[in-house]
C-alpha cells in the first residue's frame, strides 16, 4: 500500500511523461478551455460555459456536465503539479485514509498511471465546483439535447419531453433533426409532439397554424395550457383552429381518464382479492374472527424486507431484482408457520366461541405489533426491483405500472391455486368436510385438528403473501395490517361468508366502485366515505352478502 | 467522550451563560446537590404517530442525559449554589388524542414536573392546550405547524407558517426555483395541511396567480390507493411549470411517490413532511431531486452540527435502539432538542423552575443550536431560525440549494389569511386586532 504523499508526487510526474488517459482521442483545446471555465463561483460565467460545451456537440463532455450537475466535478490541485479538472466520485482507502478514485473531466474515464493501477486523491487536494439551481437547469437543457441521440429510445423520449416542457425554442432544430432520425415510432411521436410544441412560439402564424393542426392530431394533452394562452392573443384565424383543437383534445383526455379508472379499479380489486382471500378461508371457511390478518400480512411484508437484506449482503448486484422471487414463497412460509402456532395455540381453544376469538386475536395482533416496533424500528424500506419499476404506456398518457400489472397477475394465480386447493383437491375436500360437519367428519376418520390447524396456516400464509406483494406499494411498517383489516372484512361480509367468488367478485366491485366514485365526487375523501355508504345499504338489502350459502350447509 | 464536541457548542452560548455554566461546574464538587427535576416527554411511543414521535424522545433523552453528565441544571439560590440532575418522566399517549390531555394532566399535577417536552400533530396540540393552561404548565412544541395560535403555555421551537410554507412557494416563484406557474396542493385531511393550503391560496391569490392554476385535494388518514390522484396531477401538469405541494403525512407519503414515479410523472413535488427521518423508511431512488423546506437538515455543514449527528448516532446504539446504525436527525428533532437546552438556560437565568419565572427568562432568549443561533422571540413564544430549501438525495439526505439570509422571524398569523391579528403575551394578553383603537 502507497501512502497518499508517495502517491501523488508519483502521480503528476506520470501525468507529464505519459498520457494518463487511455484510449480517448485527445480532446479538443477548445472543449477543454470552456471545462476549465467551469470552475468559478460566477453562475453566469458558467452557464456560458455550459451552452457553449452543449454547441461543441462533443459528446464527451456529457459526463463532464452530469458530474457539475450532482457537484462531483473538482478541480484538483496535486501538491506539486498543474491544477487540472476531474470528476470524483467513488472513494477508496489508501493507508486507512479516504481517498477518491480520479476520472478524467473530458469522457469520464478512470485516470490510470502507466503500470495500470488507478490514480486517487485526498478530499484536501479536491476543490468542489459548486453551480446554483440556475446553472443545473441549463445542464438539464444541453444534456436533453445530446439524449436526444441516445441509443435507448426511452432516453430519447424522456429528453424531447423536456425540452418541449423548458420551452427552450432554440432546441426547435435539434428536435427536426432527432424526428427525421428517429426509428422508434413512439418515440417519434413524442419528439413530433415536443418539436410542434415548440413551434407555437414561432412568430408567423403559418408555423403556429401547421403546429396547431399537428398537436390537434396528436391530441396533445401538454398543448392544452399552451393553447389557452395563445388564444388570449391570437388573430381570429388562428381562433378559429384553436378552439376545435381545444374540443378535440379535451375529449381525449376525458377518454383517458375513464380509461385509467377502468385500469385503477380493476388494480384496487386485484389488491382487495389478494388482503382478502386468506381472510375468506380462516372467517369464510372456519368461521374464525381473526383480528390478527392484518399482522399475517405484516409478517408477510416484514419476511420480504428480511430477504431483501440478505440478498444486498450475500448475493451479487446483479440477480439483487430476485429477491422478490425468493420473497414471496418465504412469506408464505413465514406467515404461514405464525399462523400455525397462533391456532394451536389460542384459537383452538376457542372454536365456536367468536367474541372471545375476536378479542384474543386483537390482543394477539397489539402484541405483534409491538413487537415488530421492538425490533424493526418504525421505518424500513423494501426498494421495488428494477423490473418492477416505471411502467408502460399502452396510449399516450395513460402509462400502466409494472408493479400493478405485477400484483393482478400475482392475485389471479393465487385465486386459481386457492380454487384448486379447496375445490379439486382432496385436502380441500377434507376441509371442506370438516367446516361442514365437524363430528361426522371425525367419525369418518379424519383428523379435525390438524385439519383445523391446516386450513388455518394456509389462510395465513395467503396472508403472508399479500403482505409481500403490497410492499411493491406501499411502505413496511408494524401497523400495516391495521390499514387493511378492515377493507378485507368488508370485501368478504360483502361478497357471502364462505364463498371464493364472492369475495372475488365483492373485491373487484368495490375496487370498480371506488375508483368511479372517487372519479365522480373528484375527491378521495368522499369516494372512501361513499363506498362504506354503498356497503351498509347492500348488507341492508342483502345480509348474507352477494352469494349467500344455499342448501342444506346453511344451518350449520 | 463525544462531550468534548457538545463543549464545543457550548462555546460559542453567550458570555453570560458560558460564565453560568462555569461556575458550576466549578461549583460542583462543593455545592449542595439539589433534588432532582422531574421534565415530562409526552411523545406517542405506539399507535399511527410512533413513527414520527419515538426519536423525539430519543433526542430528548440524549439532550437530558448530555445535560446531567455535565452536572445537571445549575443556578443560585438565596446565595446558595445548588445543581440538580434532570430526572426524565416518559409517558405514553399512544397516539390517542384524548389520552395526550389525561397524560399531560397526570403528568403536571401527579409527577409535577416542571416542564413538558412534547406533541406532534397539532390535534394533540389542541388536545392538550387547556391543560397546560388551566394549571398554569409549561409546554415545548418542536413540530412546524399551521400558525394561528398564541399560547402563553406553549413555547413553538418549530416552524410557523412564514417559517416554512411561505418562503418554499416563493423560491418556487421565483426564476432560480423554476418559475412555478401551478400549485397542486395536496394534503393529508386534517387541521394541519387545510389549514396551511388556505393560507398558501390566500398567497398566491395575492401573488396573482389565477384560480383555475391552483387545485386543493385531500385524502384519508392512511390514504393507500394514488392512482386517481397521480393520474389527475398528471393532467394538471400538462405544459409543465407545475409543483405538487405535498401536506402529506405519516405513512401515505411511501404509496404516493411510489405511485408518482411508476406512472411517469415529472412535475416536481415539494414536501412539508419529509424529513430525513421520514426518508430512512423510503425507497429514496424514486424521490430523488423533489424539494423539501425545512429550517434544520442533518447536512448543515458545521462542526457543531457533525458532532450532534454524529452524538446522536452513537447514542442511539449505545442504548440499543432500533436500527441504530441507520439513525438520522432532522428538523423536529433538533427542535426537540435545542428545547431541552433552552429551557436549561432560562432555569439557570430565572435561578428557579417556576413556570412563570421562566417563561420570562425565555423571552428572547438565544441558543447556539446544532444548526447555528435560534432565538426565542421577545414576546410571541415562537422560535427565529432560518428558512433552508433542501433536494433529496439518493442517499436519503438532503442538499441544501437556498438559504434565508439569516433568522426569519416567526409570525403565528398569517399576513396573508390575519393581516390585522397580532401575537404579543408583553404588551397585550396573546393575540390581539393590530389596528384595535
Amino acid at each position: 500500500m502507497r501512502s497518499s504523499r508517495q502517491l501523488s508526487p508519483l502521480a503528476v510526474f506520470l501525468l507529464f511523461v505519459t498520457p494518463a488517459v487511455r484510449a480517448q482521442t485527445a480532446p479538443p483545446p477548445a472543449v477543454v478551455q470552456q471545462i476549465d471555465a467551469l470552475a468559478t463561483d460566477d453562475g453566469t460565467a458558467q452557464r456560458a460555459a455550459v451552452a457553449a460545451l452543449g454547441e461543441s456537440g462533443d459528446r464527451n463532455v456529457i459526463p463532464t456536465l452530469e458530474a457539475l450537475r450532482e457537484e462531483s466535478l473538482y478541480v484538483w490541485t496535486p501538491p506539486n503539479g498543474t491544477r487540472r479538472m476531474v470528476i470524483a466520485r467513488d472513494k477508496t482507502t489508501v493507508d486507512d485514509h479516504e481517498q477518491y478514485l480520479l476520472q478524467d473531466a473530458y469522457g469520464g474515464a478512470r485516470l490510470h498511471q502507466a503500470d495500470g493501477s488507478e490514480i486517487s486523491a485526498p478530499a484536501e487536494e479536491l476543490q468542489e465546483v459548486s453551480v446554483d439551481r440556475r446553472v443545473r437547469t441549463a445542464i438539464q437543457v444541453v444534456l436533453e439535447r445530446f439524449k436526444l441521440l441516445d441509443s435507448d429510445p426511452v432516453v430519447r423520449r424522456a429528453a424531447a419531453k423536456n425540452l418541449a416542457d423548458k420551452g427552450d425554442i432554440i432546441a426547435l432544430e435539434a428536435l427536426a433533426k432527432a424526428q427525421a432520425a428517429e426509428p422508434d415510432p413512439a418515440a417519434r411521436t413524442v419528439i413530433d409532439e415536443a418539436y410542434n410544441l415548440l413551434k407555437l412560439s414561432a412568430p408567423s402564424d403559418q408555423d403556429k397554424l401547421a403546429a396547431i393542426s399537428r398537436l390537434g392530431v396528436l391530441r396533445s394533452a401538454d398543448a392544452v395550457p399552451r393553447l389557452e394562452e395563445l388564444r388570449k392573443t391570437a388573430s381570429p384565424q388562428l381562433q378559429a383552429v384553436i378552439l376545435p383543437t381545444l374540443d378535440h383534445i379535451r375529449w381525449w383526455q376525458k377518454v383517458n381518464r375513464l380509461l385509467y379508472a377502468v385500469f385503477s379499479g380493476l388494480s384496487l380489486g386485484s389488491i382487495l382479492v389478494l388482503m382478502s382471500l386468506g381472510l375468506a378461508i380462516t372467517f369464510g371457511v372456519m368461521g374464525v374472527i381473526n383480528m390478527a390478518h392484518g399482522e399475517l400480512m405484516m409478517i408477510g411484508a416484514y419476511a420480504t424486507f428480511i430477504t431483501q437484506n440478505w440478498f444486498l449482503a450475500h448475493v451479487p448486484a446483479q440477480a439483487f431484482g430476485f429477491y422478490f422471487l425468493a420473497a414471496i414463497p418465504l412469506s408464505f412460509v413465514a406467515a404461514g408457520a405464525a399462523g400455525y402456532v397462533l391456532e394451536r395455540g389460542v384459537i383452538r381453544f376457542l372454536y365456536g366461541r367468536p367474541l372471545e376469538t375476536l378479542l384474543a386475536t386483537w390482543g394477539v395482533s397489539l402484541i405483534l405489533i409491538q413487537a415488530a416496533r421492538f425490533w424493526f424500528g418504525d421505518l424500513t424500506a423494501v426498494a421495488a426491483p428494477s423490473w418492477l419499476s416505471g411502467g408502460i404506456e399502452v396510449i399516450a398518457g395513460v402509462q400502466l405500472p409494472y408493479n400493478r400489472l405485477f400484483i393482478i397477475a400475482f392475485t389471479m394465480l393465487c385465486v386459481a391455486g386457492v380454487y384448486l386447493l379447496l375445490l379439486r383437491s382432496s385436502a380441500g375436500l377434507r376441509i371442506r368436510a370438516v367446516m361442514q360437519n365437524r363430528a361426522m367428519s371425525a367419525s369418518m376418520g379424519i383428523a379435525t385438528n390438524r385439519v383445523d390447524a391446516f386450513t388455518f396456516a394456509l389462510g395465513s400464509g395467503l396472508a403472508g403473501m399479500a403482505g409481500c406483494a403490497l410492499t411493491l406499494i406501499g411502505n413496511v411498517e408494524p401497523d400495516l395490517g391495521q390499514n387493511y383489516i378492515v377493507d378485507a372484512f368488508i370485501v368478504v361480509v360483502t361478497g357471502g361468508v364462505g364463498k371464493l367468488v364472492g369475495t372475488v367478485a365483492a373485491a373487484l366491485g368495490i375496487g370498480w366502485l371506488n375508483t368511479f366514485l372517487e372519479l365522480v365526487t373528484d375527491s378521495a375523501v368522499m369516494g372512501k366515505v361513499l363506498i362504506l355508504v354503498f356497503v351498509i345499504l347492500f348488507l341492508q338489502r342483502r345480509p348474507s352478502g352477494l352469494f349467500p350459502p344455499t342448501g342444506r350447509a346453511v344451518e350449520y | 467522550m463525544k462531550i468534548y464536541q457538545v463543549g464545543a457548542v457550548r462555546r460559542t452560548v453567550a458570555t453570560a451563560v458560558i460564565g453560568t455554566v462555569v461556575l458550576c461546574m466549578a461549583a460542583r464538587g462543593m455545592a449542595d446537590d439539589g433534588a432532582p427535576i422531574k421534565v415530562g416527554i409526552l411523545h406517542s411511543l405506539s399507535g399511527t404517530m410512533a413513527i414520527s414521535e419515538v426519536s423525539l424522545r430519543d433526542v430528548d433523552l440524549m439532550a437530558i442525559d448530555e445535560i446531567n453528565a455535565k452536572g445537571g441544571v445549575c443556578f443560585t439560590k438565596e446565595g446558595k449554589k445548588t445543581c440538580h440532575k434532570i430526572e426524565p418522566v416518559v409517558v405514553d399517549p399512544a397516539s390517542n388524542w384524548d389520552l395526550f390531555a389525561e397524560k399531560a394532566k397526570q403528568l403536571l399535577l401527579q409527577d409535577k414536573v416542571a416542564i413538558v417536552f412534547g406533541c406532534w400533530t397539532s390535534v394533540s396540540r389542541k388536545s392538550v392546550l387547556p391543560v397546560f393552561e388551566g394549571n398554569n404548565g409549561l409546554l415545548f412544541y418542536p413540530v412546524q405547524y399551521e400558525g394561528e395560535e398564541c399560547s402563553d403555555a406553549v413555547f413553538y421551537t418549530g416552524a410557523a407558517p412564514n417559517q416554512q410554507a411561505i418562503p418554499a412557494v416563493e423560491y418556487l416563484m421565483s426564476e432560480e426555483g423554476g418559475g412555478v406557474k401551478k400549485f397542486y396542493l395536496l394534503g393529508t385531511d386534517y387541521v394541519y395541511p387545510r389549514t396551511t393550503n388556505k393560507i398558501l391560496r390566500a398567497m398566491l391569490k395575492a401573488k396573482g396567480v389565477p384560480e383555475e392554476n391552483i387545485r386543493e385535494e385531500y385524502t384519508p388518514f392512511h390514504h393507500q390507493d394514488y392512482q386517481q390522484i397521480v393520474q389527475k396531477i398528471k393532467e394538471f401538469s400538462a405544459g409543465g411549470k407545475t409543483a405538487v405541494i405535498s401536506t402529506i403525512n405519516g405513512d401515505s407519503n411511501v404509496p404516493f411517490y411510489k405511485e408518482f414515479a411508476n406512472q411517469g410523472l415529472t412535475a416536481s413535488d415539494v414536501a412539508f413532511s419529509v424529513a430525513e427521518d421520514e426518508l430512512r423508511g423510503m425507497d429514496t431512488s424514486a424521490l430523488v431531486g423533489h424539494l423539501a423546506t425545512w429550517n434544520y437538515y442533518e447536512s448543515v455543514d458545521t462542526p457543531a452540527n457533525k458532532a450532534f449527528a454524529a452524538h446522536f448516532k452513537e447514542y442511539a446504539k449505545k442504548h440499543n435502539l432500533p436500527d441504530a446504525e441507520h439513525r438520522v436527525v432532522d428538523d423536529p428533532m433538533e427542535a426537540s432538542y435545542f428545547g431541552v437546552y433552552l429551557w436549561k438556560q432560562a432555569v439557570e437565568k430565572a435561578g428557579t423552575t417556576d413556570v412563570d419565572a421562566v417563561r420570562k427568562a425565555l423571552y428572547g432568549m438565544e441558543f447556539a443550536a446544532p444548526s447555528g443561533t435560534v432565538k426565542i422571540d421577545e414576546r410571541n413564544h415562537h422560535t427565529w431560525r432560518p428558512v433552508l430549501v433542501g433536494e433529496i438525495k439518493k442517499d436519503g439526505q438532503f442538499k441544501i440549494i437556498h438559504r434565508s439570509k439569516g433568522l426569519v422571524k416567526p409570525e403565528p398569523w398569517s399576513e396573508y389569511t390575519s393581516p390585522d391579528k397580532g401575537c404579543d403575551w408583553v404588551d397585550h394578553k396573546g393575540t390581539y386586532e393590530k389596528n384595535a383603537k
